[in-house]
């Protein structure tokens, strides 16, 4: 098997086959009805094997080595130090997985939609092949043109299928993501000029005036910060999430958060560890920020689909927390809840998208009494509402816990602060289960109450599966973070080019 | 240096077109119907035969140095005769449509792209003001075409003041320059431009005057006023011509007069165009944002375009240059291209300019749409089409240059600027509506489909296009300095 792959450019091959699926889609027939059953099955038969590439990945991948893997190497631009460069290790090889694993159960999750069918398919294969893309690059620009070209099929998928504020919402989206990347190209800029090439390994062990690493540390902020909605950079995001279609709004909140999430680790940290030792005070603030007032506003929440929006901005400030107390266990932890905070955050959202096929409404006081007329339903919800507030067992625990153990070891206050949003956010989480499926029912007697179909037990099941497996059995993960973590964290911030605990000292004692 | 030998194939290109279009200019009025079609057809034929001449004319200085015949004048020459095809590919069915289909038509093209083929080849500040005047005579006409059109009259009319303005500007600065450097050949300028002080200073005031003429042509703030006026005014097919062709032929004159006579000079003149610059962006980007009209929009899009473009010729350095090049390329594409689709918009005949009657297009056409989108996405500057790797050059030329201002000024105006062509994306898909266009002939399919596949496929061959502009580039630098 592991040969198989060697011989195989199977990076590339995840990247360009979304792309071809999309073609055949676009290139053939016109948007008509008919043509919307020959797309569907298009998307998730290119999206199927696309996972089962991505298993197979997963499978050949080797979890004791160092550095990256599956290296793909090309001439782009040989006079400017550009390439088409390739590669992952134990960070990015989830990241993959995960993007893999949620795009043909959205596909699912949109087989009614019948609205541009054709578009709609073409615009997730597309969106699929550049979020890969951007988690395998190791090189800058081509980091940067698959982080930016994302916008174009997401401001489509909202803009096109999207609620009744959808226009508004895909050019909020479009401007404020921008306006947080054009600041990264221009830190890209500097140091392809500074380094003479693009490649990330390089740039990672490129020592960067101190001075100057500040500048680049806001632009990537600005850009990262935008992207994994940090607090206040949030802002677009309650409107995006609320008025994206449902498919759409599991890609925002699983993938292309992480995506900014990503960037830090991938960028801000290796890459400037003097400005990311110095700017981790603030970074911590804002997360614990994130995590204590976007709960209480996610408490504040009529709207279900807005609530877990919150919820999703309020786990990203303990991922952000966890990633800047620049220690293996915070690390660990930070990427453990992303990939965990991505199956859930993904589920909840389908068990949204469940409620409204069945034309239930998004809001609470509308809702309840479920438990009783869907009970397979309920239980489903009620598994991934305990693994969103953490519930030991499930894949969120595990995450917390070693975000909280790394977080203790920095500043008792900043671990203490992060857990009490926790707790609020069993307190939400709970106000939407009581309200949802306990009470009494007060929807309207024309709403379905069936319980789940084949389709949805084929969307939520797996995922279920594997937030249940991940928390039970957590060194899937973590073995493989383990190798490309410590690296990170001993290469660049303990090299003696960082000084943490000096800069750090303020706030430490 | 001087090879008297080639004096006349250096300017084997301009020859050819110009005996061509006294042969037809012939054949047009001896004959008794108007053979409008088949001269636009002759005309694109001619060009594309001069695209090759191009490069037989051999690499040299003629007409005693009026001339001159390098790897970066072919650049610009093969820019400026695409932008020409590819406006007079729109233009041969859109005049039918609109009834300006007349054999003049593309012969005063062909006379204006004389003007710019002299213009990019200029050695001499006497052949660069020929040059200059040939092309906007021809382009004062051409704006006024539709003469029966009370907007296409005034276009021209307005045109034809400012320009003449602008001239004058040019003449007296050529006149300045004359006076303190003595000559007017751009070789004895660098000399003197380096030599005394006192002639330095006086060149220095008729270069201002003679940037400012330029500037006029490409529509840089703050002399950009003409422009969404004459864009809106003139027919499409007129219009596409005046965003693509003129603006390369003073882009790249615009380079050589600044890198090669008053190339010494550059810590003067490097801040007046860094202040052109940014205010080209910020004109271009705040003044299209409340434009419904979709040629008024693309006429401050331009203005802004043009700043990015300059942006590379104020870091004065052989990168900025390539940077510069590299953007105009792109832009030619990306303008026929949003042409072409701006062409095609007309119900039963009559065509129609507003963004709001694009709504609907995503249902009706969806390969239009997407077309229109692409060249919206790449004009916004977003990955991975052609539109983003300009940008990224520019930028590039700048940060290594210390234009750290600059650089923050374009990505601000960058997003401003997004939002304006979201919009007409938003138009296309979010709203609804039915646009019932006419349908497209083939010439506006071709320039469509070819624009759009172009700007797609760039990223997969960024470096032909680098690898050319850098040589460009090069030369001009390297026989500059």
């Amino acid at each position: 098997m592991n040969n198989v792959f060697v011989d195989m450019p199977i990076l590339s091959v995840l990247i360009w086959l979304p792309i071809l699926g999309a073609v055949i889609i676009l290139a053939g027939g016109s948007d008509r009805d008919s043509d919307g059953f020959r797309s569907r099955w298009i998307a998730l038969g290119v999206s199927t094997v696309e996972l089962v590439l991505a298993i197979a990945l997963l499978v050949a991948f080797n979890p004791h080595a160092s550095g990256f893997q599956f290296v793909e190497i090309m001439d782009w631009l040989p006079a400017y130090g550009v390439s088409y460069h390739l590669g992952i290790d134990g960070i990015s090889l989830f990241f993959v997985l995960l993007t893999a694993l949620l795009t043909p159960v959205v596909i699912l999750a949109s087989w009614r939609e019948d609205r541009r069918v054709r578009t709609y398919m073409a615009a997730f294969l597309l969106m699929e092949a550049l979020t890969i893309g951007m988690f395998e690059s190791l090189d800058f620009l081509l980091f940067y043109i698959f982080f930016e070209g994302v916008l174009i099929p997401m401001y489509l998928i909202i803009g096109i299928w999207g609620g009744e504020r959808r226009v508004h919402a895909a050019l909020k989206f479009f401007l404020f993501t921008l306006a947080g990347s054009l600041p990264m190209l221009l830190a890209l800029v500097w140091m392809w000029q500074h380094a003479g090439t693009t490649n990330m390994v390089t740039l990672a062990h490129m020592p960067i005036p101190a001075s100057v690493q500040d500048w680049l540390f806001i632009a990537f902020l600005a850009s990262f910060g935008v992207k994994a909605a940090v607090w206040p950079m949030h802002i677009w995001l309650p409107e995006v999430y609320g008025e994206a279609p449902l498919p759409g709004t599991v890609m925002l909140a699983a993938v292309l958060s992480k995506m900014g999430a990503y960037g830090f680790l991938r960028f801000s940290l290796p890459m400037l560890p003097e400005a990311s030792a110095y700017f981790a005070p603030l970074m911590f603030v804002l997360g614990v920020i994130a995590v204590i007032y976007i709960s209480l506003a996610a408490l504040a929440q009529r709207d279900i689909k807005r609530m877990v929006a919150y919820s999703s901005a309020a786990h990203m400030g303990l991922i952000i927390v966890g990633i800047f107390t620049l220690s293996i266990v915070g690390i660990e932890g930070a990427l453990f809840q992303m990939v965990s905070h991505g199956l859930v955050i993904a589920a909840l959202f389908l068990c949204i998208g469940v409620l409204l096929s069945r034309g239930q409404s998004r809001m609470l006081d509308q809702l309840g009494g479920l438990a009783a007329r869907m009970p397979v339903f309920a239980t489903f919800l009620m598994l991934f509402v305990l693994a969103n507030v953490g519930l030991p067992g499930t894949s969120g625990f595990v995450g917390e816990v070693l975000v909280l153990a790394g977080a203790i070891k920095v500043n008792f206050w900043v671990a203490l602060l992060t857990g009490t949003g926790m707790i609020l956010s069993v307190a939400y989480m709970l106000v939407l289960t009581r309200r949802v499926l306990f009470d009494t029912a007060r929807y309207s007697s024309n709403v379905a109450t069936n319980d789940l179909n084949g389709r949805e037990w084929l969307m939520l099941a797996p995922i279920a599966v594997l937030v249940l497996f991940l928390g039970i059995y957590p060194d899937v993960l973590t073995v493989p973070f383990s190798h490309a973590v410590q690296t990170l964290v001993h290469e660049t911030l303990a090299s003696g080019r960082a000084v943490p605990s000096g800069r750090l000292a303020m706030v430490t004692r | 240096m001087i090879n008297e030998s080639g004096t006349f194939s250096v300017a084997l290109p301009i020859v050819a077109i110009a005996a061509s279009a006294l042969v037809m200019l012939l054949a047009g009025t001896l004959s008794k119907r108007d053979h409008a079609f088949a001269i636009t057809g002759a005309a694109i034929f001619v060009f594309a035969i001069v695209g090759r001449l191009v490069f037989v004319a051999p690499t040299g200085v003629g007409f005693h140095g009026m001339l001159i015949a390098n790897g970066f004048t072919r650049f610009a020459d093969i820019l400026v005769l695409l932008g020409a095809i590819g406006a007079l590919v729109l233009s041969a069915s859109f005049n039918q449509r609109v009834g300006i289909a007349r054999f003049e038509y593309p012969l005063l093209v062909m006379f204006a792209v004389i003007g710019m083929l002299v213009l990019i080849g200029a050695d001499n500040l006497l052949s660069l003001y020929v040059g200059f005047e040939i092309q906007s005579l021809s382009l004062y006409v051409l704006a006024a075409v539709a003469r029966d059109n009370l907007r296409s009259a005034e276009a021209g009319l307005k045109y034809f003041v400012l320009g003449a303005l602008s001239s004058g500007l040019l003449l007296y600065g050529i006149s300045l320059v004359y006076g303190f450097a003595g000559t007017l050949d751009f070789g004895g300028i660098a000399r003197a431009a380096s030599g005394a002080t006192g002639a330095r200073l006086g060149s220095m005031v008729g270069l201002v005057f003679v940037l400012v003429g330029l500037a006029f042509k490409i529509s840089a703030a703050p002399f950009h006023m003409w422009t969404p006026d004459v864009y809106e005014g003139s027919p499409t097919s007129v219009t596409s011509f005046f965003a693509t062709a003129p603006k390369v032929a003073t882009m790249a004159l615009l380079a050589r007069v600044l890198f090669i006579p008053f190339g010494p000079m550059l810590p003067h003149w490097q801040l007046l165009v860094e202040i052109i610059a940014a205010l080209s962006m910020i004109v271009g980007a705040v003044g299209a944002i409340r434009q419904t009209n979709i040629k008024r929009l693309l006429g401050y899009s331009a203005v802004g375009h043009m700043g990015y473009a300059l942006i590379g010729i104020a870091a004065g350095t052989a990168a900025g240059l390539r940077g510069t090049l590299i953007y105009i390329a792109i832009y030619v594409v990306m303008s026929l291209g949003t042409f072409g689709c701006v062409a095609a918009m007309s119900r039963k005949g009559k065509p129609v300019e507003q963004i709001e009657d694009l709504a609907g297009m995503a249902d009706e056409d969806p390969r239009y749409a997407l077309a229109l989108a692409i060249f919206m996405w790449s004009m916004a500057g977003i990955p991975p089409l052609a539109g983003f790797f300009g940008k990224l050059y520019v930028f590039l030329a700048a940060i290594h240059a210390g234009l750290d201002v600059l650089a923050v000024i374009a990505i601000a105006t960058s997003v401003i600027a997004a939002f304006y062509y979201l919009r007409v994306i938003k138009v296309m898909y979010f709203d609804r509506g039915a646009p019932g266009f006419d349908p497209r002939s083939i010439g506006m399919n071709v320039v469509i489909y070819a624009s759009a596949i172009g700007l797609v496929l760039f990223i997969f061959v960024p470096g032909s296009v680098t690898v050319a502009s850098a040589q460009a580039a090069h030369v001009l630098l390297g026989s500059g300095f």
